[in-house]
């Protein structure tokens, strides 16, 4: 994928300090443009997911702003997404929660859809977090760490999907797999550790 | 054929209001369950119970009495963010020991408040099915919106925050309707087979469905064939209600053993 010229962000942090209690990230400025893959590195406890909740409403923007460009559509595949211990719905049945399509799918998902979640592994589970992430149809795509617990194969079609992005979605990666990031985004910016990111959130 | 007339006369209306109501409290408990809220079905009809004990020592209707404190408890837990199993325990332990002293200090409290524990579901009238139809028919109208918004607020739970969409209007109407099937529900069936209703459909066809609209539709077929069957029982074999169907329902356990799909 690469960004599309002339066209509007998807979404611009100026200069964003974001927190829970109290800021933990930040300043941090950036834009993700169409088309375009960003990825934000870091060592652990840098703040990384707490930028990408910063823009899910879930932590708080103490400083800066972050813009939205009108009507986007946002679906986000959380860090360690849990699975429940025993709802009887399928994999198929939750792809559809996202309105994803389920021959857009990679094979490898296919078994899987006639499924109950309550027998998914925790690597399948991710993986079909993902899928139905990127599936969705939204603007801008969140993955954060999408490759834990992924095996090779999974990773793999993971690529594919991301490589066969529309080139009016956008995706933010988190992922202190450097070799994924290199692989894939088209920037990457590295979030430096500060005084407070260590700092309970 | 004089008696079966007369006695179908004298159940229709009880038959109908608590076989709307197993509808209702059996999807409603699905709900629960999804949200890792269940024992909100046994904490909130406690607190139903002592509203309605409270009701009649101060002199307001039973009904509303129950619907203030049971929406007050729901209020309260919603305003303090997201509730866990913790808190509907606390809610069972203070509306039974809140029901049963309160209870124990007026005739008309003991009388009342022993109607809400163990149920009368016989004397429910015109009025508790109109509200029951209401209730059923809140839940008919919003059932797709509500499910959907439930399940993807359960998988990805800032979906609808991530994209600026409201919670508040799929929270406001799940309170409403959990609210209304927790008071209609206590007020006929009474606490704990109410309860049973909440809990038991849901834990069974969860450990058997192998799919969320399956693992519903199973839910409603243990739920009603459960309540027929306590309902005739209750009356062939001249046995309270209320045990009946929570003994029924504890005997629908038993497929729990049946190996999951």
């Amino acid at each position: 994928m690469t960004p599309g010229r002339g066209q509007q962000p998807l979404v611009t942090f100026a200069a964003v300090r974001a927190g829970y209690r109290q800021a933990v990230v930040g300043p941090v400025s950036f834009q993700v443009m169409p088309g375009e893959i960003l990825g934000l590195s870091g060592a652990n406890g840098a703040g990384k997911s707490t930028l990408l909740n910063a823009l899910t409403g879930v932590a708080r923007v103490f400083s800066g702003k972050i813009h939205r460009s009108p009507g986007l559509s946002v679906s986000h595949h959380r860090q360690r997404p849990v699975l429940p211990p025993e709802l009887p719905l399928t994999g198929g049945e939750l792809l559809r929660l996202m309105n994803a399509h389920h021959q857009d799918q990679p094979e490898r998902l296919q078994p899987l859809l006639d499924k109950p979640l309550a027998k998914f592994s925790g690597g399948q589970f991710q993986f079909l977090q993902a899928c139905a992430c990127i599936g969705s149809q939204s603007d801008l795509i969140i993955l954060d760490e999408p490759t834990n617990n992924l095996d090779g194969h999974a990773i793999h079609s993971l690529s594919g999907l991301l490589a066969a992005l529309a080139p009016h979605r956008g995706v933010l990666l988190v992922s202190h797999e450097q070799a994924f990031l290199q692989d894939h985004c088209s920037r990457v910016i590295d979030i430096p550790l500060s005084d407070w990111s260590y700092q309970t959130p | 054929m004089m008696d079966l007339e007369m006695l179908t006369e004298l159940f229709r209306v009880p038959f109908i209001t608590g076989l709307l109501l197993t509808v209702v409290i059996t999807l409603t408990g699905a709900w629960l369950r999804l949200r890792e809220e269940w024992l909100a079905g046994l904490g909130l009809p406690h607190i139903a119970a002592a509203g309605g004990v409270l009701g009649t020592l101060i002199g307001l209707p039973v009904t509303l009495s129950a619907f203030l404190a049971t929406g007050a408890a729901a209020g309260v837990k919603t305003l303090a963010g997201k509730a866990s199993n913790n808190h509907f325990a606390l809610m069972l332990i203070l509306g039974w020991g809140a029901a049963l002293m309160l209870a124990a200090n007026s005739y008309q409290g003991e009388m009342i408040g022993e109607g809400l524990l163990r149920g009368q579901i016989y004397f429910s009238t015109l009025n508790h099915l109109y509200g029951v139809l209401g209730l059923g028919l809140l839940v008919l109208c919003s059932f797709s919106w509500l499910n959907r918004r439930l399940l993807v607020q359960q998988f990805f739970p800032d979906h609808h925050s991530a994209n600026q969409i409201a919670s508040w209007p799929h929270e406001l109407l799940f309170a409403v309707i959990l609210v209304s099937a927790v008071v209609l529900g206590t007020l006929s069936l009474g606490a704990l087979p109410a309860f049973a209703l909440f809990f038991v459909p849901s834990w069974v066809a969860f450990g058997l469905a192998a799919g969320w609209k399956q693992g519903l539709i199973l839910s409603l077929i243990i739920g009603i064939s459960a309540y027929i069957a306590a309902f005739l029982l209750a009356i062939l074999l001249d046995q309270p209600f209320g045990p009946t169907l929570t003994l029924l329902l504890s005997a629908v356990c038993l497929l729990r053993l049946i190996p999951a799909r």
